[in-house]
């Protein structure tokens, strides 16, 4: 590793193998995070809660189970990370009184100000026995809703690589933390994009497995058709390591998927000779940046050069992809949160009858993203619109899903952007939400078709990090793996890190 | 072309239990029509011969063995209550004359 990298902007593979080999403790790699998110987390506004005391406990326990032998199958042990504030996390004692070093979840709302959870998520549980360090929960859009983190209601995050921009969303707080050396990776949530989007505007590796992969237990619900967890990673590998340690069957989630989980690092062969990658010529939309599509077709003829042959396809319902989520997202959504009525949990407005506290609870609570997408989907499911929007979309959505099978059985994996545009700034689509919603065309059919995505860097455009995404097979992650370390080995951008890295 | 007029976005606040201001609505009824304009695109697909997709996964019903197992302590279940009145929470009248 180059020596002028700070320890902090490594990547997990790196730092783990020096914890392992003794020349590095757990503790001197979370007071490393530690400072540095003191020195720039309440500037980027990335962190909207954090236990500094918690995870130097939980990282000197790291250090005593590596001191011992037998942790090479726990790559995570001993590594700081950080849980978009979207993942609940236990809060609350066996007696009813708060947890001491628990974390609130907020979802990025007013809602939800000060929730301690009495359970932890499904991700928080796994990541505690791969032994890895939660510092904190990172700032998102408002339950997950966005593209740019400015609908968080604990305002917007900036994007390490030049502040004055959006780091994406709705996972912008995990994205720009893990950029900027705030945390060796974080968790973010997917449900059209809220990983690989703010992933390719931050230069950080960032994959949604496939619907059923990984499970929504303690997840807080968007659209549960929809939603998958993953990590945002500094490397392919990392984001291996990750998805093994989260991956798996839960009871809990009933969506969740009983079958095997590989073993992902050993995909990562760096070969990609004969395989079969199509380009779909729908994804390079207009309204796409110059520099950014040149970024990524030079991305996609490096494949040439590693062996792997270059296939033009066709997926014609892409751009129906938008209007097919913002039905069946938003319906989900406006199902999902009406459980936010102000009598069990969360905010209430203390109106002296009921009907009138859910109306200014929820009027009060939720932003504007929050409370147009509840409207949006309320009446995409009224009396007298839910076939002509609802079951419409329903149908369209077998379209695209059948494509992309279609498609794929003709090829191993699909090269595409990720986002038709480098982080812009912050307040520039704020008053226009179609503007902002087409940030995820590019990502939003791969969630309407529940299939494996990743983003990885593949270059600058005006000095701003572009993504190229892999799109696979439902639960054949390790394609897109392999795909995405191949091309990030040859491509020599994994050591582009943003101006933060300094020591 | 899509519209919406003040009174839909009023009743559809209303069956989200949402409550809406002034300015809120007028917003709304200027934006939903706009992204309702944008989704219309979908009515001249071709959906006769194809069935709706509602989960992208084929999952049977899933059922737990029928076994007691403990639930949530009272405190705990009772600590985020924005208003209790222990053992229980406390909510609004529910029932009052006219409703």
């Amino acid at each position: 590793m180059p020596d002028a990298l700070p320890l902090v902007d490594r990547t997990i593979d790196e730092v783990g193998s020096a914890l392992r080999a003794g020349e590095l403790t757990s503790r001197q790699l979370t007071e490393a995070c530690l400072a540095r998110i003191e020195r720039d987390a309440e500037r980027l506004n990335t962190f909207l809660s954090l236990e500094a005391d918690a995870a130097l406990e939980a990282a000197d326990a790291a250090d005593i189970e590596l001191a011992r032998d037998g942790t090479m199958d726990r790559p995570l042990l001993g590594i700081p990370y950080a849980l978009k504030d979207i993942f609940v996390t236990r809060a609350v004692d066996w007696d009813g009184s708060p947890l001491a070093g628990g974390l609130p979840t907020t979802a990025g709302s007013f809602i939800l100000e000060g929730y301690r959870s009495p359970y932890p998520s499904a991700a928080q549980e796994a990541l505690e026995r791969a032994g890895a360090v939660l510092l904190g929960k990172t700032n998102c859009d408002e339950f997950a809703m966005g593209s740019s983190n400015e609908n968080s209601a604990y305002g917007p995050v900036r994007n390490p690589w030049n502040e004055e921009t959006v780091p994406g969303g709705s996972s912008g707080g995990s994205s720009a933390a893990v950029a900027g050396g705030e945390a060796f990776f974080a968790l973010g949530t997917d449900t059209g994009g809220s990983i690989r989007q703010p992933a390719s505007l931050t230069g950080t590796v960032g994959i949604k497995p496939t619907y059923g992969r990984v499970s929504r237990f303690g997840m807080i619900a968007f659209a549960s058709s929809l939603d998958q967890a993953g990590p945002f990673t500094r490397s392919v590998r990392d984001a291996a390591l990750v998805l093994g340690a989260i991956a798996g069957h839960d009871p809990r989630d009933s969506t969740s998927v009983d079958i095997p989980v590989p073993d992902y690092a050993a995909a990562l062969t760096g070969d990609v000779k004969g395989l079969r990658l199509g380009v779909p010529r729908e994804y390079f939309v207009a309204g796409m940046e110059p520099g950014v599509e040149a970024v990524v077709r030079a991305g996609i003829d490096a494949f040439r050069e590693l062996g792997a042959e270059i296939v033009d396809v066709s997926l014609p319902s892409t751009d129906r992809g938008l209007a097919t989520y913002y039905i069946i997202a938003p319906a989900e959504a406006s199902a999902n949160l009406a459980r936010y009525d102000g009598v069990r949990y969360g905010l209430s407005a203390g109106a002296d009858e009921l009907w009138e506290n859910y109306t200014r609870t929820r009027g009060a609570g939720f932003g504007p993203e929050v409370k147009r997408r509840i409207m949006l989907g309320t009446y995409a499911l009224s009396a007298g619109y839910y076939d002509a929007y609802y079951v419409k979309a329903q149908q369209v959505r077998t379209l695209i899903k059948r494509e992309f099978d279609d498609v794929l059985s003709t090829v191993d994996a699909i090269l595409a952007p990720t986002s038709p545009n480098v982080a812009f700034r912050i307040g520039d689509k704020a008053d226009d939400p179609l503007a902002m919603y087409l940030n995820d065309a590019c990502t939003l059919p791969v969630n309407i078709a529940g299939l494996p995505g990743i983003s990885v860097p593949c270059g600058l455009s005006d000095g701003m990090p572009v993504g190229l995404q892999v799109i696979g097979r439902a639960f054949d992650e390790e394609t897109v793996l392999r795909v995405a370390d191949a091309y990030e080995r040859a491509a020599g951008f994994s050591l582009l890190r943003p101006p933060t890295a300094t020591a | 072309m899509a519209s919406i007029s003040r009174a839909d976005v009023e009743h559809v606040a209303h069956l989200a239990r949402l409550h809406l201001t002034d300015d809120e609505i007028d917003r709304m009824q200027t934006q939903l029509s706009n992204i309702l304009e944008a989704i219309e695109t979908l009515r001249d697909v071709d959906t006769s011969q194809v069935g709706p997709t509602a989960s992208v996964i084929q999952l049977e019903n899933v059922m737990r063995d029928d076994v007691a197992t403990p639930s949530m302590p009272r405190d705990v279940a009772l600590a985020n209550a924005p208003l209790r009145d222990d053992p229980f929470l406390r909510v609004p009248t529910v029932l009052e004359e006219g409703r």
